[in-house]
């Protein structure tokens, strides 16, 4: 592509808030140019980057819409065309840099004023894209392309773990996949240690892509830095896991505050989570097996009750959802005593501490109950322990734990209104990184997360979604959000995503760079850039086999 | 008629147009074609935009003579004094003129000498005249006795004819037209219509 084909027109009108209007060359096919690309204009003293957030048509005389031309003639239509008709390209600018050593120094800042009348404007070339998003290095991961190019769009990733961040999409549209790419550049680049709560076991071992084939994971790829435990452990071994630890969790590990989260899910009424409280103060720690061993009727037990004020329908009700939590078999009376919960909580730690990533998979245990309960119940604790000792390292002036990034799926059943305020997941969103943990939410229904967290979050990188209230929920606060909603609502159905925020100078749409093959994988091995470091390439082979 | 060729004399001549006599009867310049006569150190162009066939004296008008002749030319050869009594007039447009090897496109500083030779414009400069198409500006705005939609796209076809890759000079006329008359479709679409390859 030489300077011509780059170049796509001037700047004709256009304010800060609303975007330029660039009208297109005639040389320049509209057919092109689509949105979503991203521009430079150069101004008289700065370049501006910006992105084609909208293309519409033009005329000069409306009479030319009233009585078009004939337009089987070519010779008209050839006249015509950039003339009298002619394109207008709506470009959001978002980033100026400076004509002066200083402030190319300073690099790219956001946008404070607009380019002048006729500026031109040019189609961003790969150096462009380097200039503003940097070469892939130690820090930087390369995470896909910017849409219609070829160059590397990195994305800093010690940047991106000091704050929570979301990954949003339609069911289908490829989150599995970013979020794969996303973790196995923090398990590179970055001094984050990640729990993963794998609802769908697609992040430890290898996962299924939804045209059949299979697709390694994380711990596959990084055998030595990713342990994988288990609530289900059968399940695991017959998908040929090996599986460093099977968690289970006792009765007396689950607290009140954990019902509070499933009272939605186990369809308890806000009196039952009430009574769950009382039943706490009064049992103790055993306060669930105390529970469920209460008969069905008898004086002691409705002298209890009027003891503690508890309505009769209530405490059935709430027995009703104990029974579920019961059930569960990973839940045990006793874990203690073998392999305990708080063995399981050390562990993670101890792996964790290590550097060690650990993805928790729930193997047959997919319902939305084990899921909650576990994630919540070892979140609180892990985190409990991290603000602990981060507190104490900043007493005693000594190295705080290693950041921690805890993914969770389904994210808006931890994180919605009702509940946000009261799960540790809503602390940790809230909180962020002063404690050195925060989250990787992924999610389909980004309107039902409470929309304090949504604010909180640091980058967001969104697939398609078509529903309007997610839409406006992701964008929420973004500068330029209507125009970058026309940008998103254009995304293809699959492996195309719009990443903005903390991580990133500017909002670019990008398609994920491959997971899949056996040159993918080796990539991924070598953090992209020289030789395998620690795994010989005969390795990736045998994966692939 | 050859390029180059001495087509008349100007006899009349002001800032904006000039008027020339041709030596022979009918041997008019075509309409719509570049031509050029001196007023040193200038050469000045114009663009035929009207001819006329009549009497010398003004106050004599031509009468039919031909009720007992068979043809047309039995007419002049019967009375060979019609050939002096009648003359072939065309008045050009001045669009332009050379000045020390620069053609520029805009009105002279003086108009036209009388009895200036007026010279058909060869190919060569044809084609240089009209590589800046800017004397189209003069040839829309000018008020004239007829459609200038008519003298537009008759110049253009005749100096089209000097450029080797025809249409491509016409589409960029075409272009500049478009430009110039961006909020008259009406009449660009009538140009274009007749300057269509």
């Amino acid at each position: 592509m030489n300077q011509e084909e780059y170049r796509l027109g001037i700047v004709v009108a256009g304010s800060l808030a609303k975007g330029m209007e660039i009208r297109l060359d005639s040389r320049a096919s509209i057919e092109d140019v689509t949105v979503g690309r991203y521009v430079t204009i150069e101004g008289q003293k700065q370049r501006f980057f910006g992105m084609i957030t909208d293309i519409s048509l033009a005329v000069t005389d409306p009479k030319l819409t009233i009585t078009p031309p004939d337009t089987s003639d070519p010779f008209t239509a050839e006249v015509l065309v950039g003339t009298s008709t002619y394109g207008i390209v709506h470009v959001l600018p978002m980033l100026t840099i400076g004509s002066d050593v200083s402030t190319l120094l300073d690099g790219p800042q956001p946008v404070k004023t607009v380019p002048g009348h006729f500026s031109a404007v040019n189609i961003a070339t790969e150096r462009d894209i380097e200039l503003v998003f940097g070469k892939e290095d130690e820090q930087r991961f390369h995470i896909g392309n910017p849409l219609d190019m070829e160059t590397k769009l990195c994305l800093d990733l010690e940047k991106l773990v000091t704050r929570s961040n979301g990954i949003f999409g339609k069911s289908g549209t490829g989150k599995t996949f970013l979020t794969r790419i996303l973790l196995a550049g923090m398990l590179q680049k970055s001094k984050a240690v990640n729990l993963i709560f794998d609802m769908h076991n697609e992040y430890g071992w290898e996962g299924s892509s939804e045209s059949g084939y299979k697709v390694q994971a994380l711990k596959q790829l990084f055998p030595e830095k990713v342990a994988v435990f288990t609530l289900d452990e059968e399940n695991s071994r017959h998908r040929g896991v090996s599986v460093d630890c099977v968690v289970r969790i006792g009765y007396d590990e689950i607290v009140p505050e954990d019902m509070v989260l499933l009272r939605q899910t186990l369809n308890l009424t806000e009196p039952a989570v009430e009574a769950v409280y009382q039943l706490r103060k009064r049992f103790g720690r055993n306060w669930l097996k105390n529970t469920l061993q209460l008969k069905d009727s008898g004086t002691e037990r409705d002298e209890l009750l009027k003891e503690m004020n508890i309505h009769e329908s209530t405490f059935q009700n709430l027995q009703r959802g104990l029974a579920t939590i019961a059930r569960l078999p990973f839940i045990q009376e006793a874990a203690r005593d073998a392999e305990g919960p708080s063995d399981a909580v050390n562990s993670v730690l101890e792996k964790l501490d290590r550097g060690i990533n650990v993805v928790l998979e729930f193997g047959r245990h997919r319902d939305i109950t084990s899921y909650l309960l576990v994630a919540n119940m070892l979140t609180r604790r892990i985190y409990a322990r991290y603000q602990e000792r981060t507190e104490k390292a900043m007493g005693e002036n000594s190295e705080p734990p290693r950041p921690l990034v805890i993914t969770i799926e389904e994210a808006h059943k931890f994180l919605n209104p009702e509940v946000a305020g009261r799960t540790i997941f809503g602390t940790i969103a809230r909180e962020m990184r002063k404690y050195n943990a925060t989250l990787l939410v992924i999610d389909q229904r980004p309107s039902s997360i409470d929309e304090e967290i949504m604010s909180q979050m640091g980058t967001k990188i969104t697939c398609l979604l078509d529903n309007e209230r997610d839409i406006d929920s992701v964008l929420a606060g973004t500068p330029g959000k209507n125009e970058l909603k026309a940008v998103l609502s254009r995304l293809a159905p699959k492996q195309q995503a719009l990443i903005f925020g903390h991580a990133v100078p500017m909002p670019v749409p990008f398609q994920p760079r491959e997971w899949g093959s056996a040159a993918s994988y080796g990539d991924y091995m070598t953090g992209g850039y020289g030789k395998l470091r620690e795994q010989p390439t005969k390795y990736i082979e045998e994966l692939w086999d | 008629m050859k390029e180059g060729q001495r087509v008349g004399e100007v006899i009349e001549a002001s800032t904006t147009v000039f008027t020339a006599q041709c030596y022979e009867l009918f041997e008019l310049p075509p309409f719509g074609s570049l031509v050029k006569t001196k007023a040193a150190p200038l050469e000045l162009y114009g663009i035929v935009y009207n001819a006329t066939t009549g009497s010398i004296d003004p106050g004599r008008r031509a009468i039919a003579r031909g009720k007992n002749e068979t043809s047309e030319e039995a007419i002049y050869s019967s009375s060979p004094q019609l050939k002096e009594l009648l003359c072939s007039d065309f008045t050009a447009l001045v669009t332009g003129y050379r000045q020390d090897n620069s053609v520029y496109h805009y009105l002279p500083p003086v108009p036209a000498h009388i009895h200036g030779f007026v010279h058909l414009c060869s190919q060569e400069e044809t084609r240089e005249f009209s590589s800046s198409l800017n004397f189209l500006n003069i040839l829309i705005n000018t008020h004239l006795p007829l459609p200038p939609n008519e003298l537009v796209a008759a110049s253009l076809r005749y100096i089209s004819q000097a450029h080797e890759d025809r249409r491509a000079f016409l589409v960029a006329a075409g272009k500049e037209l478009a430009v110039l008359l961006g909020s008259q479709y009406d009449q660009l679409r009538t140009i274009l219509g007749g300057i269509r390859q």
